[in-house]
């Protein structure tokens, strides 16, 4: 063992830590009314009597001033859902720094078919409002924008996001769309995506999923000819993890239709309604439109998750279990055998230098609970974690839905009432083969959460603060912690592995086979790195002065 | 081709901006009070702009970046933001205290039109500003200006909400460094110092957005100007502004105060602006240029006429802030270099025709354009092909497309480190633009060179 290791676990605390105390620690230095809101936000994860477990306090405001890590709906909109989007030309109307901000700074990776593609991920346009914008509005400059866009572009969709000012001082981007749409002959429309609207960015997502869903699926009606039609929903290709997961599923011979929204086009999400199952990888994001295109389209949904070999191979098997055809089953199969002994021969060498260290997650509204499975595949364990955005179904699972109360910071985002469409509604199975399906392992419209998959006793934290993720580096002394590139360097100078789970630090792919391999690998690379034990300078370990004043 | 929808048929653009060469102010304003010690940047808006600015600044220097928000939501921007903005001010100096909380705007509460300094006051009256503490302010909306702008304007409220006079004179000089680097602020204090003048320097973020790793995290680092100090610019003998668009207001609001003089020079960047900026000091405190800055300038000389045959002549396009591009510019000219096409999307009337004066003699057209874009840099670099490109992270997608030698430089560099710990201001930052520019250019002459003409010495 290094002596770098043996140092960390020398500070490890021995003494098991008592998390309703942890807890009482991190409410007590704010002011009450604060603590009183925080501790509904911060629990541990322990089961009653009943077997059932705690509710969390989510999705709610945020604390003003208390050093949140959560961006805006914008960025839920603009940044997360529609921005993978390779061939729609993303206008944001606002002054410049939202669209700045937005431009090539999340890592959605993009594979144009060929040179001829469009490709306007590495473009940021913007109506770069001006004070005379605010006070006369900008709906006029907005049209002049999409008709510049269309002159120089000539793309197949123009889309507008709304940022703050816009919602306040009454620009109408709907009514701009429509008479552009009319005028140009493109399909053209907006996002009312004002980074106040909601709490987080995940207000965003809503109105991206209700926008996208109105505004662009169903629109082309082509039934591709292909086995095991699927779409993948709520997978954004950061570091090429669409592109590992393409790669497996097209070994097994399953075909993804459309990607929400990694790595996507117009035309996959105007044909994503002739796919035969939706597959939810990011349950937060675009549960929503899952939810739609069943009640429209009569397309299920499952819930998989590529993130971790097992978990991969789990997902695998559901698919196939759905489409029940023993030649895809057989497929499925043969993969799984193919690609887990290099997986397995990477995760057994790297648990001999991993095992018992201890991790901490606290990312968007997804990963804080898939990457837990990575962990625990090289004998890591999962301490503390939590979202910054995710709602109460995401930590306790969808059953809690008709609980949930939309608060009033909610309220105001929009509800579509969706139909059964009159001529594209085509149930993909039968009632009784659903429900035989469901026996079979195969739940639809189902997703726990992340309570249920942790340790009794580990501590659950919603938008956690800077001040609390200080207190908690204290007191557990985790292995590595997870997060975001505003945490990144104050973990980091606190002497701690920081692992970005947003941006992977410029790494990845973290999904599939191949992704797991690459996590494992990553991670063995931050815990054991030989840095953490040249913090202190010689002289700063030994201060006393040696009585010798000759050279030995 | 990354940028493959770029063309070179320009066509007049009113109203879309495609790939901005500027960002907002707030970014400026956080970064500015970043350089007070003991401050916590605080920004009035919804959340999404402070994790944003947050986001940029800590890819930027790979260091934490701390900022509050006052996290609008929906009812806040209808009814005002003043609960938020008290409840920050309560939760950041409970929960964090700082000595300074620094305020700034954003587009939301600039529309809706919040009184910060009203709510401040009755924050004060509520008791929620501990005593010896301060919240101090500046307006920075987002649709006026740029992130040079915002700096500006942080900058000049130091001077507002700070400056005292005893009348008592402190035999000091205010030193305002302008939207620089940490590496920059210091080389700027050393040749200061050197000169045997005491500064004042602010805001000064050297120290806090590059400090050390020591395995024990500070939320407020060393560095940053003290209240102190910032109390006593209202006693110092006069102010050197340095970038007219980031410095020069706050300069002038000490004037008109205090009448404390100022003279506003270009950021030190380059042979002739670093010796103005010499010898406006020499002239202004009276002292003579120790032999260490002379030989330092000397030595700048040596590696232009060293390697002049490697300058002579080459195109330049350039995108940046204006104060960077300026005695940039003026620096290639005087390197016998040919900057040829140069946009800031910074406004301001001023930048065109001083790029104009420094440029007429060339023998060559020189495109130039305030409100600018890198989409129309990269039209005209189609047009009229360059030797070499200098301009923030975001030229490297043009870099690569047109196969440019690339230099990195002003804000943000995303992709490099260096620039927070190694500075480009002054006659030695001189020589580090030099041997920038040098090694992307001869890089490329390596790799491209028949075998046969494939140097080992050039």
């Amino acid at each position: 063992m290094s002596t770098a290791i043996k140092e960390i676990k020398k500070t490890r605390p021995v003494k098991p830590l008592d998390p309703e105390k942890i807890k009482q620690e991190l409410l007590a230095k704010y002011p009450p009314k604060v603590a009183r809101k925080r501790s509904k936000q911060i629990l541990v994860n322990k089961k009653d009597e009943d077997g059932k477990i705690p509710s969390i306090g989510a999705n709610v405001r945020t604390v003003p001033g208390i050093i949140t890590q959560r961006g805006c709906s914008y960025a839920g909109c603009k940044g997360v859902i529609l921005g993978p989007t390779r061939d729609i030309v993303n206008i944001t109307h606002g002054p410049i720094g939202c669209g700045f901000y937005s431009w090539l700074t999340r890592r959605n990776q993009t594979r144009p078919a060929s040179d001829q593609d469009d490709n306007f991920m590495t473009y940021c346009f913007s109506t770069d409002m001006q004070d005379e914008d605010i006070v006369f509005g900008g709906e006029k400059k907005l049209k002049s924008a999409i008709q510049e866009a269309y002159d120089a572009f000539k793309p197949k969709a123009i889309s507008i996001f709304s940022t703050c000012p816009v919602g306040l001082i009454g620009d109408d981007v709907h009514a701009v769309a429509r008479e552009m749409k009319e005028k140009l002959g493109i399909n053209i429309f907006g996002f009312s995506c004002e980074g106040y609207r909601g709490v987080s960015q995940s207000a965003g997502h809503h109105i991206a999923n209700n926008g996208i869903f109105t505004h662009v699926v169903g629109k082309d009606d082509t039934i591709k000819d292909a086995d095991y039609k699927i779409n993948l929903l709520g997978e954004y290709n950061i570091g090429g993890d669409g592109f590992e997961i393409d790669r497996i599923l097209d070994a097994c011979g399953i075909s993804v239709v459309s990607t929400f929204s990694g790595n996507s086009t117009y035309d996959q999400f105007a044909n994503s309604h002739t796919a035969d199952l939706n597959t939810v990888m990011c349950h937060r994001s675009i549960n929503y439109v899952a939810d739609m295109m069943e009640l429209k389209y009569g397309i299920p949904w499952i819930k998989i998750n590529f993130i971790g070999a097992k978990s991969t191979a789990k997902s695998l098997r559901k698919i196939a279990a759905y489409f029940d055809e023993p030649a895809l089953i057989k497929k499925v199969e043969m993969v799984i055998e193919r690609e887990m002994p290099e997986v397995e021969a990477v995760s057994e060498d790297v648990k001999k230098r991993c095992e018992g260290k201890v991790a901490m997650l606290f990312v968007g509204g997804s990963r804080a609970h898939h990457y837990q499975e990575l962990f625990r595949e090289i004998g890591m364990k999962t301490v503390s974690a939590g979202y910054e955005f995710a709602h109460r179904d995401d930590y306790e699972g969808r059953a809690v839905i008709p609980d949930i109360k939309i608060d009033a910071d909610s309220r105001n985002i929009e509800e579509l009432d969706i139909e059964k469409d009159p001529e594209k509604y085509r149930p993909r199975k039968t009632p009784e083969e659903m429900a035989s399906l469901a026996n079979k392992g195969v739940p639809f419209k189902k997703y726990d959460g992340m309570m249920p998959e942790m340790a009794e006793g580990s501590l659950i934290i919603d938008d956690v603060s800077q001040y609390e993720t200080e207190l908690l580096l204290k007191i557990y002394k985790p292995d590595i912690y997870c997060a975001g590139i505003k945490e990144k360097y104050a973990i980091q100078k606190s002497g701690i592995p920081m692992k970005q789970l947003h941006s992977y630090d410029s790494g990845g792919p973290y999904a599939g086979f191949k992704g797991a391999i690459n996590f494992y690998k990553e991670i063995d690379r931050m815990v054991n790195s030989n840095v953490w034990r040249f913090l202190e300078a010689p002289w700063q370990s030994h201060p006393e002065l040696s009585a010798k004043y000759v050279w030995e | 081709m990354l940028l493959r929808h770029t063309n070179t048929e320009i066509k007049p653009r009113k109203a879309l901006t495609v790939n901005p060469a500027k960002t907002c102010q707030p970014i400026g304003a956080m970064y500015a009070a970043l350089g007070i010690h003991n401050c916590l940047p605080h920004s009035h808006g919804s959340q999404g702009c402070c994790a944003y600015h947050r986001s940029t600044l800590t890819r930027h220097f790979r260091e934490p970046v701390m900022a509050a928000t006052s996290s609008f939501t929906e009812g806040s921007s209808v009814f005002g933001g003043q609960a938020n903005l008290i409840q920050a001010i309560d939760n950041i100096f409970t929960t964090y205290a700082p000595d300074i909380i620094a305020v700034h705007t954003t587009c939301l509460s600039e529309t809706i039109g919040d009184d910060v300094n009203q709510i401040a006051n009755k924050a004060k009256k509520d008791g929620k500003i501990p005593k010896g503490k301060h919240v101090i302010h500046a307006s920075t909306p987002s649709y006026v200006g740029s992130h040079v702008t915002g700096f500006s304007n942080m900058t000049k409220a130091m001077v507002t909400y700070f400056s005292e006079c005893t009348g008592k004179p402190n035999g000091k000089f205010n030193i305002i460094p302008g939207f620089v680097e940490p590496s920059d602020m210091s080389e700027i204090k050393r040749m200061v110092k050197a000169m045997g003048i005491k500064p004042i320097l602010f805001p000064d973020t050297s120290n806090v957005l590059n400090g050390p790793q020591t395995g024990r995290y500070k939320m407020f680092p060393q560095g940053g100007i003290t209240e102190a100090e910032l109390v006593s610019t209202g006693d110092s003998e006069g102010t050197i502004a340095l970038g007219p668009l980031a410095s020069a207001d706050a300069a002038r609001a000490l004037d008109t105060k205090w009448r404390v003089p100022c003279q506003v020079q270009d950021l030190p960047i380059g042979l002739s602006a670093t010796d103005r900026f010499i010898d406006a000091l020499r002239i202004v405190a009276g002292v003579s240029v120790p032999d260490e800055i002379t030989r330092e300038r000397g030595q700048l000389l040596d590696v232009i006429t060293d390697m002049h045959q490697y300058f002579y002549h080459k195109k330049v396009a350039l995108a940046g802030d204006p104060d960077h591009l300026i005695p940039l510019v003026e620096f290639l000219v005087s390197i016998d270099m040919l900057p040829v096409h140069i946009v800031t999307g910074t406004p301001g009337k001023a930048f065109e025709k001083r790029i104009k004066e420094l440029t007429d003699h060339l023998p060559c057209p020189v495109n130039v354009k305030v409100g600018g874009d890198m989409f129309l840099l990269h039209q005209w670099i189609k047009n009229d092909p360059v030797d070499l490109l200098i301009a923030n992270t975001y030229g490297k997608y043009m870099a690569r497309d047109d196969d440019i030698p690339f230099a990195r430089f002003g804000f943000p560099i995303l992709d490099r480190v260096g620039h927070s710990y190694f500075p480009t201001v002054g006659y030695m930052g001189g020589i580090r633009i030099l041997e920038k520019i040098l090694d992307v250019m001869m890089d490329r002459m390596d790799r491209d060179a028949p075998e046969e003409s494939f140097e080992l010495v050039m």
